[in-house]
């Protein structure tokens, strides 16, 4: 398979970028929500736009009425998020929700899906415990209780949580909390009684909830796959989210490039334009080469995973890694080399650097995933 | 072509290696004679180099995706792409190296003719004729255009008169491709892309040791050589038009710094730190730090497959090559420099054994140059800032 996009994929490139560009874009949507303080922190209108375009439902399999396309597709839809920095739960809902019930029963996808491809509904997936992604170790509990469970713990970073008419709980139900056996996943509905949120507003103005659980009681189909078994689910869905979030901070990474080349092109000191001094010019040289690299590997890893290559894991680690690479260099200098505007919020390229910095954070940054090559390169 | 046959074409290519790949040639290569380059002095290291080169070349294999006609095997951009997979899969080396191939290959098939390609491309394919590439000259480095080697018209043929510098091989080289100045009045359509034997009359060359100890270059000399501009019936001695082999050569700048990219850059799948490791603990900042740059090495992996798909379907940027340089050559600069730090005193012995004859500090040495041979990567830069980024004034 060549490493470019094919006819189908750069038709739906296009589409999306189209869409992002105009009904997502950075005025319409990501200033609009934050100055009006909104609590959801996206557009439910945004969202059920999303639906329409067919994109809410793109990676679950046609037989349950999703349009069954891949990671590269999701990717594509990814990078026009991260360029406009458009928010929506499409990351948290249509990629790890969607990818987590895809392995479900069919009671549990009848009974969750259809709201997820139509737009009415939105999910979330709570899985850290703790400021930093460590999913190896899984405290948060489910006992055993009559024909279902009783779930305590804590979670954190879960996005969108509060906006969320659902949330997959990775819970122990067996086995100590650094044991890679003994997890199941759990559907929990929002109105489960015990379960509480503290949604709180993120550096780039989008949402996220601790949420603690007090022994919320469960019935037995709550439970997505296996008892016990929800530990091979649940890498399938950090490898979606995180190749995900690759190809989210590759847009965001070239959407703050494309506007620090465009600003060299702009403006004038010590009468000339400051693109025409080689010390900008081989710093944004450089970072183009960098951005290239990030994008590359991103898609590669994207095929990967949709193909089930055993090298799926390693590239995954590597795409992420490197794009939180590129694209932290991207907006710092994008915010350097716009000098003092940089700094005002009036300009957008401050929020290039506020959504990077969250996205770094998610499902992993470049330590923990740097370390994950090492390991998993024997090292 | 459908997945179905390129599926058969793979399953053919394997039988085939499985069956003509000596084990000795699944080896990495370990000095200089593990390379075969061809030419009329050429000898072969042991019989498994040879069985290997004379197999690849009955089937087209040295240059898999020339023309049939010319000594290839025709193949298709994604035959090609299955081949260099399925050879990779096994470690299988290079047949044949050979700056006909990476090089003055290219520029023919392009520009050249029809004779010429019948002549030239054949016998560099068969291994016959070893090429050097003359391009330098000791006041031109970067500034490649500024060069002075001049070539006086005699009618049928030129004079050549001037210096080369940083000629690879040409010590051990059977002809040259070479720039030569010919109008002295017009800086870039002046020059012409000039075909010559080295062991032409006033033709001498001189080693130059590198701070690596070894001598992969020289220094090439021009006392009155007679280049005749044409070797018979449409075969020119020169390639493209006289006074227009700037055009020639910019075109073939772009393949070196593709071939520096492919060959001499980070572009391994090998995690530096499974090699590393094996020779000891690491401290864990180093490791850390080779974490980093497996990251990257393995994220350029992905870049150099995107930018061969693209170059092979026409979609590439025209300058991609030039970032492809740049980041190869520096990420390798880097691999070394880990190297060094992971191998610890071992990595300095010169002349060992043990370091066999000093591989890894030599090659650190060597790898300084992979930034400046081909184009500076400061000159890469200028040129992604221009034709990619079209910053102003650049």
């Amino acid at each position: 398979m060549p490493l470019y996009y094919d006819d189908d994929q750069a038709m739906l490139a296009e589409t999306a970028s189209q869409f992002m560009g105009e009904e997502g874009s950075i005025k319409n949507q990501l200033r609009h929500w934050r100055d009006r303080d909104c609590k959801d922190g996206f557009g439910h209108a945004l969202w059920k736009q999303f639906a329409e375009m067919g994109f809410t439902g793109m990676l679950v399999d046609e037989d349950d009425g999703g349009l069954g396309m891949g990671q590269v597709e999701a990717g594509i839809v990814l990078e026009e998020i991260g360029r406009n920095l458009t928010p929506s739960p499409f990351l948290s809902s249509s990629v790890l929700a969607a990818t987590a019930l895809k392995h479900g029963s069919n009671d549990v996808k009848g009974r969750w899906l259809s709201d997820l491809i139509s737009g009415d509904k939105v999910y979330a997936m709570a899985i850290d415990e703790g400021p930093k992604h460590r999913p190896e170790r899984i405290a948060t509990r489910a006992e055993k209780s009559g024909n279902g469970f009783r779930l305590s713990g804590k979670k954190d970073f879960v996005v969108y949580g509060a906006s969320s008419e659902m949330i997959v709980v990775a819970a122990r139900t067996s086995g100590s909390n650094d044991d890679k056996d003994g997890i199941t996943l759990f559907a929990v509905p929002q109105d489960a009684s015990g379960m509480s949120h503290d949604s709180v507003r993120l550096v780039d103005s989008s949402m996220a909830s601790h949420v603690s659980f007090d022994n919320v009681e469960l019935d037995g189909d709550a439970v997505i796959g296996e008892v016990d078994g929800g530990r091979t689910i649940l890498d399938a869905v950090l490898m979606a989210g995180r190749v995900g979030s690759a190809a989210e901070g590759v847009g965001v990474a070239r959407g703050a490039m494309d506007m620090t080349v465009d600003y060299l092109k702009q403006r004038k000191q010590f009468g000339r334009l400051i693109g025409e001094f080689q010390a900008l010019q081989h710093r944004a040289a450089h970072l183009y080469s960098e951005v290239e690299i990030a994008r590359a590997v991103t898609v590669k890893a994207a095929q990967l995973v949709d193909g089930g290559s055993e090298k799926a894991e390693l590239m995954t680690s590597v795409a992420k890694a490197k794009v939180a690479k590129a694209a932290g260099l991207a907006v710092r200098e994008g915010v350097q080399m716009h000098g003092g505007i940089g700094m005002t919020d009036e300009y957008d390229i401050g929020l290039y650097m506020k959504r990077d910095r969250a996205l770094q954070e998610f499902l992993g940054d470049q330590y923990y995933h740097a370390g994950r090559v090492a390991e998993l390169s024997g090292y | 072509m459908s997945d179905s046959d390129l599926e058969a074409f793979r399953a053919e290519t394997r039988q085939w290696l499985e069956a003509n790949c000596p084990p000795e040639m699944r080896e990495p290569v370990r000095d200089e004679e593990d390379v075969y380059w061809g030419g009329r002095n050429a000898s072969f290291k042991n019989d498994a180099q040879k069985a290997w080169f004379e197999a690849c070349r009955e089937k087209g294999y040295t240059v898999p995706e020339w023309p049939k006609e010319y000594g290839g095997a025709g193949l298709t951009p994604a035959q090609g792409k299955v081949l260099r997979q399925e050879m990779a899969a096994i470690n299988a080396r290079s047949p044949l190296s050979s700056f006909g191939i990476w090089m003055l290959g290219p520029a023919l098939l392009h520009f050249g003719t029809e004779g010429q390609k019948q002549r030239f491309l054949n016998e560099i394919t068969n291994g016959e004729i070893r090429w050097c590439q003359g391009y330098s000259e000791p006041g031109s480095g970067s500034d490649l255009v500024s060069m002075q080697t001049f070539g006086e018209d005699k009618g049928d043929h030129w004079v050549v008169n001037g210096q080369k510098i940083w000629t690879s091989y040409a010590d051990e080289a059977d002809w040259i491709f070479c720039l030569v100045r010919t109008d002295k009045d017009n800086k870039y359509q002046g020059i012409t892309f000039m075909l010559f034997d080295m062991a032409s009359d006033g033709v001498s060359t001189k080693p130059i040791k590198l701070i690596s100890g070894n001598s992969p270059f020289c220094e090439t000399f021009m006392d009155d050589v007679t280049v005749p501009k044409s070797y018979g019936e449409d075969i020119p001695g020169y390639v493209g038009e006289i006074n227009r082999g700037w055009d020639v050569a910019k075109y073939l700048l772009g393949h070196e710094r593709e071939m520096i990219s492919a060959t001499g850059g980070g572009d391994r799948a090998t995690s530096l730190g499974a090699v590393t490791s094996r020779q000891g603990a690491l401290d864990p900042v180093l490791r850390a730090e080779i974490a980093m740059f497996d990251v990257d090495a393995l994220a350029y992996t992905a870049m150099s497959e995107k930018f061969m798909d693209e170059l092979k379907s026409g979609k590439g940027h025209p300058a991609q090559p030039n970032m492809m340089k740049y980041a190869g050559t520096e990420l390798n600069k880097r691999r070394n420099e880990l190297v060094m730090a992971a191998g610890g005193s071992d990595a300095l012995e010169w002349e060992s054994e043990a370091s066999n004859g000093g591989k890894a500090a030599r090659g650190w040495l060597r790898t300084k140059a992979n930034s400046i041979e081909g184009g500076t990567s400061e000159v890469m830069l200028n040129v992604i800032s221009k034709r990619i980024l079209d910053l102003p004034g650049a």
